[in-house]
């Protein structure tokens, strides 16, 4: 299979998104698998959770997709739990790349950057690791590598992007759950995707995109089922420069404060002192 | 040519990644689950499995010594630039700065000795970003170190070759350089952490630049006054303002009643931040009113001891609050303790029947 017959045929300028469809999703992995091939990251190590089949439990410096194993409360049936009432259900997570991003405004030495794709990009060989966008991120995505000293997170593969290939994980999803393309197009397929879902009875299918939030959408869209919250996604994520006015502000009004009342005690009590000592 | 080949090859690696995983990689059933078993679930009311969704902060313990020190020496910077021009006091004036600028060059080691690589620490000034507080808080770090050498070098040049032009110039530029990062820099440490994800923090946005830069004086003049001005009266006032305010912010922090500051008042971290409290408003308050009425000096040193403590606590409680706040999955999930749930349907259940 040659390169120019996978061309995604997507420019830089335009914007690139993933769908995420969990209700296609049979946790095979292979996004993981994939992801770590292409990067080259790290090892997780293999430690067993007892939390369903998720044995890696969140995004971090190594993991940059994620499959989420939700498993919910069993219901009795003959014999131990009923097997076929029992909710289960995969989703891949990944890095958000926000419309507006809460680590690539916290970044202090411009490492993190927006594409020419509209992703957002740590550049590894720019970060100091002050850890400043780990706390940033509303998403709990970027971690730093405690052992490298530098931030990580999932890099959009834009390096295939811009030699016109999908994403490691989208090529290697076997059902087509991870889709990529330009995210109007995906915002699109998304909306047909649920009418489709939800004329089939799966009324709890939902879309998740928090447009309407101080982040302004994602470009990583999520086909769930069931509440948010089981995937472990805010229900209304914040940015944090949301809060930089007011903190700015109070810092503000609490300098002048200070610089008057040092001011005020030198001029006042500050002179009398030494003439009085002589 | 190699590298084509190489490509091609991985290429061929994801194609058989897909293919194995098609082939073997739907999963068939959930575990086996023995009925009623307290195993964690995923639900809307559990979370994640009670997974955090926040990452913790990954700060060195060195950090909340930068935030004690650069308030000081933010406080101090602004102390040595006016007390000799308000106050008339050359001698307190000079210590300041010398101290102001020892702070800056302490509190660049400990920013740099906390970076994951510390090699790359002048990155930091690659840009400016406003909308960044760490980034502004490295440009005002680098000005007040500028600043406060400016004014220690007029210092020396004056007592080598004595007073002229240049060196009032200097003196000048770095009377005004102090006084202007000064500002910013023994109290930016509270937007920092306050303009965050986590919780505890971010609820905490304007109550915590003015705390931290109330601790920043109170240090600063404990640092003055055990370095010998101990008889220093400005010193003393400035010291009980700082105190009364920060019992002031003492008293709203337990007056409020908020889900998100649980970590400040409960466990490890609660009860560093409440002791901060203590030795920082009461105590130094006590001391110091006492210090106006005994004439021995142990008071005074005493005060200053608190308060340095309960700067230095004050910053390690809250930012250690920080990290257990980022573990309570329930905030950003917007998710109610299940118990609690139950218990208001309980209730409401129960009114319902008695109302009846």
């Amino acid at each position: 299979m040659s390169a120019e017959m996978d061309s995604t045929g997507i420019l830089p300028g335009e914007v690139t998104a993933f769908l995420t469809d969990s209700t296609l999703c049979i946790g095979c992995k292979a996004c993981e698998v994939a992801c770590k091939e292409w990067n080259g990251i790290e090892a997780d190590g293999l430690e067993l959770t007892g939390f369903s089949y998720d044995n890696t439990t969140a995004l971090g410096h190594s993991t940059w997709r994620h499959v989420k194993f939700v498993e919910g409360t069993p219901e009795p049936g003959i014999g131990g739990n009923h097997p076929g009432k029992i909710s289960w259900e995969f989703s891949s997570d990944v890095c958000k790349h926000c419309e507006v991003a809460g680590c690539l405004e916290a970044c202090p030495t411009g490492a993190l950057v927006r594409t020419e794709f509209g992703g957002v990009f740590l550049q590894p060989d720019i970060c100091n690791g002050c850890a400043y966008c780990v706390f940033a991120c509303p998403f709990g995505v970027v971690q730093k590598n405690e052992d490298d000293g530098r931030a990580f997170k999932c890099t959009f593969c834009i390096d295939r992007q811009k030699a016109g290939l999908e994403p490691a994980c989208a090529k290697a999803c076997p059902t087509e759950s991870i889709k990529f393309g330009r995210l109007e197009d995906l915002r699109d397929e998304a909306n047909r995707r649920m009418d489709i879902l939800h004329s089939r009875g799966m009324s709890d299918a939902r879309l998740y995109d928090p447009v309407d939030t101080s982040v302004k959408g994602t470009h990583a869209i999520f086909i769930l089922r069931g509440e948010p919250e089981m995937y472990n996604l805010p229900p209304h994520p914040e940015v944090p420069t949301v809060y930089l006015k007011e903190g700015w502000k109070s810092a503000a009004i609490e300098a002048v404060a200070m610089v008057a009342a040092v001011a005020a005690s030198f001029l006042v009590w500050g002179k009398s002192q030494r003439n009085g000592q002589g | 040519m190699n590298q084509l080949v190489k490509e091609e090859v991985r290429e061929e690696r994801l194609d058989a990644i897909r293919e194995e995983a098609e082939a073997r990689g739907s999963m068939g059933s959930a575990g086996i689950r023995p009925t009623g078993s307290p195993m964690a679930v995923a639900s809307p009311e559990a979370g994640y499995y009670g997974q955090p969704l926040l990452k913790e902060p990954q700060w060195t313990p060195l950090i909340p010594v930068y935030f004690f020190v650069g308030g000081a020496t933010g406080a101090l910077a602004v102390i040595g630039s006016l007390a000799d021009v308000l106050g008339g006091d050359e001698e307190l004036a000079r210590k300041a700065r010398w101290m102001a600028l020892g702070g800056t060059a302490i509190s660049s080691a400990l920013l740099i000795a906390d970076l994951g690589t510390p090699s790359r620490f002048l990155n930091m000034l690659r840009v400016f970003k406003p909308q960044s507080p760490m980034s502004v808080g490295s440009w005002v770090l680098s000005g007040l170190g500028a600043s406060a050498a400016a004014s220690s070098l007029a210092d020396l040049l004056e007592d080598e070759a004595g007073g002229n032009g240049a060196v009032e110039f200097l003196r000048a530029a770095g009377r005004a350089g102090c006084v202007l990062f000064g500002m910013p820099f023994h109290n930016y440490s509270g937007v920092l952490i306050g303009a965050s994800v986590i919780p505890a923090w971010n609820s905490r946005i304007r109550s915590l630049p003015r705390e931290f830069g109330m601790a920043g004086l109170q240090s600063a003049v404990s640092l003055l006054e055990l370095s010998g001005e101990i008889d220093n009266d400005a010193l003393n006032v400035l010291g009980l303002v700082s105190a009364v305010f920060e019992s002031w912010e003492g008293i709203d922090l337990l007056r409020t009643r908020d889900r998100r500051l649980r970590p400040a008042k409960r466990g490890l971290s609660g009860l560093l931040v409440q002791l901060a409290g203590v030795f920082s408003g009461p105590v130094p308050i006590a001391l110091r009113v006492a210090s106006l009425f005994i004439k021995d000096r142990r008071v005074r040193q005493l005060a200053a001891v608190s308060g340095i403590l309960g700067s230095l606590l004050m910053r390690y409680g809250w930012v250690s609050a920080g990290t257990a706040s980022s573990r309570d999955w329930k905030i950003p999930l917007q998710i109610d303790g299940p118990a609690k749930r139950l218990d208001s349907r309980a209730e409401d259940e129960a009114t319902r029947v008695a109302s009846v």
